[in-house]
């Protein structure tokens, strides 16, 4: 059999775009078929998400390459444009998936009524995250970040409404310069290397003549700031809560992951490019990434404290999640143990499901009339409820029983996570994190101890802050339970089950993380393995010949 | 040539910068516009400028990759064109709804009190 190449790879790009432009065809009044096709591509996507998963950890038996890589047009690397799949990126592909599923069938309870194209942006969306975890080229990178970010705009902006559209606004006018920044970096990078393939730079960075360098630095320092704005970083985050919070909640539930996109663009390019094996610049930008980080995550849990209403609040975990894992990833780049950065990784894990379920919890819990709702009358304006909202059609369908209960039950959940408390999986990676601090602390104590006492103290504020709202929501509430329906709840269990599910199949868990934070910090691997790979044409004349050979062979025999 | 290249995107990025800040929508999408006609032009400039030489190679035979301009940026640069001016365009959709809804063009949607 002719060995061909594997198709599967690109098989999470090509899902989503197909069935998200199949709906385009569809009228916006069928909606049941379109939900139908968003439910398949998105099992689907995840399906090959996790089975890319179960491969990128399999292969490792096989040799120290577990990389699986897929040639478009069959163009050798560096020349051609190179997807990618390890461990990093196959964990984010099943990161988007988990994430997606839940959000998509609470959008279908109510929001996805609520505008026009709803499941094909959300389709696009899916793609162009996917694409960015695959992708092993700079301009790809920043062609699917566009993508991904076009489709946000557009589901951001999805209810419509004053709040969204001015939130709307400015996280287009930022993203935009954003992206401005991003493509100067890559023409800088090119112009001093003259490639834009990552495995290739990765290669070229320790030999790089003295004078290319700063062009090269320069380059990835504007890229880094490109990544940066996406994932958050103070000072660059004065857009995030607004935007997050003037969202749809599924589509916020999803946006739980857009910070995350950039934060792993940042650990993939980072380790690749600024390696412990980069020569000269070794370590370039880990002191930004460190005091950022940690500046996000003071900025984070002081708006946690002085929110108003949770959707703020919400809104600011996620800065203090993404500030936490960058300062980490800063401090593994200085030359801490894996133990952090694979500790680091468990978090963000559980902390985007925790963030995303905390996301779709808000809308329910602040539907009923008193407990919250009182608090959230001083910022009901800022909180994106118009109108639209209040005199929606009475909802049809099944009302689930002792909703107080099973609301209380997932917020107590997020909370632990959140903070960080035990039993659940928050704690054992900030456990980690902490642990692999003191031990090697000794390198930079003080701003090991100063991160120490922010990731406590973020926790505790965090602890504060949804108490605080919990107690007004859950016991000082005096009117009528929320009516909630089963298809809004039944996502934010089943993200609560997948933190669960994280928690006690830990061992396996972080086992996997500290695998793929030493391949992380190992890039000769990725950069070997990318530009070794094969092309399909070569194989099968290689086969050809082989067959051949043995034809010829057999025949002297 | 240089000298007039890099005087046209130092010029362009400036003001894109300022218009950027300033308080209005409609300067807003101007110096966003302003600003990737400068990265544009920029990108191309990392291609080293040449001055009458094609991109594309002819098949076969030898040829001397001096006499040729280098092409990545060539691409690089269209593709950059083709989404700014999307991501413009659905840009000044939500300047045009944010101006109906708030009544006013300041970013924020109320003027300053002066």
């Amino acid at each position: 059999m002719m060995p061909g190449p594997d198709h599967l790879i690109i098989a999470p790009i090509l899902i989503p775009f197909f069935a998200g432009a199949l709906m385009l065809v569809y009228d916006e009044r069928q909606r049941s078929a379109k939900l139908v096709i968003s439910l398949a591509s998105v099992l689907a996507t995840l399906l090959v998400a996790i089975e890319l998963l179960v491969r990128a950890e399999g292969s490792e038996l096989v040799g120290d390459n577990d990389i699986g890589f897929y040639l478009l047009g069959d163009w050798a690397a560096p020349w051609g444009i190179v997807l990618v799949i390890d461990r990093l990126s196959a964990m984010m592909l099943v990161l988007t998936g988990l994430l997606a599923l839940p959000a998509l069938v609470y959008a279908a309870a109510a929001w996805s009524r609520q505008g026009q194209h709803f499941y094909s942006m959300f389709q696009f969306l899916l793609m162009g995250l996917n694409g960015a975890f695959l992708t092993g080229d700079l301009f790809n990178l920043f062609v699917f970040f566009e993508l991904l970010l076009a489709a946000s705009y557009g589901l951001l902006l999805h209810g419509g409404g004053q709040l969204r559209v001015l939130g709307g606004m400015h996280y287009i006018a930022i993203n935009l310069a954003g992206s401005l920044l991003f493509l100067i970096g890559v023409s800088l990078i090119y112009g001093a290397t003259g490639t834009l393939s990552m495995a290739h730079l990765s290669n070229i960075v320790p030999t790089l003549p003295e004078a290319q360098r700063p062009l090269l630095q320069a380059g990835a320092a504007f890229m880094g700031l490109a990544f940066l704005i996406k994932a958050g970083i103070w000072p660059l985050s004065f857009w995030l809560p607004t935007a997050y919070m003037a969202g749809a909640a599924p589509v916020t539930a999803m946006f739980a992951i857009m910070t995350k996109v950039g934060v792993y663009a940042i650990l993939r390019l980072v380790f690749l490019l600024f390696g412990a094996s980069a020569g000269v610049s070794a370590g370039f930008g880990g002191e930004v990434l460190i005091l950022g980080g940690m500046a996000t995550v003071t900025f984070g849990f002081l708006g946690v404290l002085a929110s108003q209403g949770l959707g703020r609040m919400a809104a600011h975990m996620v800065l203090v999640s993404s500030g936490t894992v960058l300062a980490a990833a800063g401090f593994v780049l200085l030359g801490g143990s894996v133990q952090i950065l694979a500790a680091a990784l468990f978090y963000l894990l559980s902390s985007t499901l925790a963030i995303s379920a905390l996301f779709l919890l808000i809308e329910p819990m602040s539907r009923e009339e008193g407990g919250i709702a009182a608090l959230l009358a001083l910022t009901a304006d800022a909180y994106g409820l118009d109108d639209r909202e209040e005199d929606r059609q009475p909802e049809v369908g099944l009302a689930i029983p002792g909703t107080l209960t099973v609301l209380g039950l997932a917020f107590g959940a997020c909370v632990l996570v959140l903070a960080g408390l035990p039993p659940l999986s928050g704690f054992l990676g900030k456990l980690g994190m902490l642990q692999g601090l003191l031990r090697d602390g000794a390198a930079t104590p003080v701003l090991s101890w100063t991160f120490i006492t922010l990731l406590i103290l973020s926790g505790f504020a965090t602890l504060l802050g949804l108490v605080r709202v919990g107690i007004q929501t859950f016991w000082a509430s005096e009117g009528e339970p929320p009516q909630v329906l089963a298809l809004e709840i039944a996502p934010v269990i089943a993200l609560i089950g997948m933190i669960l599910f994280l928690t006690f199949k830990a061992d396996v868990t972080l086992r996997y993380m500290e695998k793929t934070a030493s391949a992380l910090l190992r890039p000769a691997i990725y950069a070997e393995g990318v530009l070794g790979a094969p092309r399909a044409a070569d194989e099968a004349e290689d086969a050809a010949e082989a067959a051949a050979a043995a034809a010829a062979a057999k025949e002297a025999k | 040539m240089e000298l007039v290249l890099s005087l046209v995107i130092g010029i362009f990025a400036g003001s894109g910068i300022w218009l950027l800040l300033r308080p209005r929508t409609f300067q807003v999408i101007i110096g966003l516009c302003l600003l990737s006609y400068a990265v544009n032009l920029f990108i191309f400039s990392m291609g080293r400028l040449t001055v009458g030489a094609p991109a594309i190679m002819p098949r076969g035979g030898f040829v001397n990759p001096a006499a040729y301009a280098d092409p990545v940026p060539q691409a690089l640069v269209l593709t950059a064109i083709v989404i700014s001016f999307a991501t413009t365009a659905l840009f000044l959709v939500v300047l045009i709804a944010a101006r109906g809804l708030t009544g006013n063009d300041h970013v924020d949607g109320r003027e300053t009190e002066q």
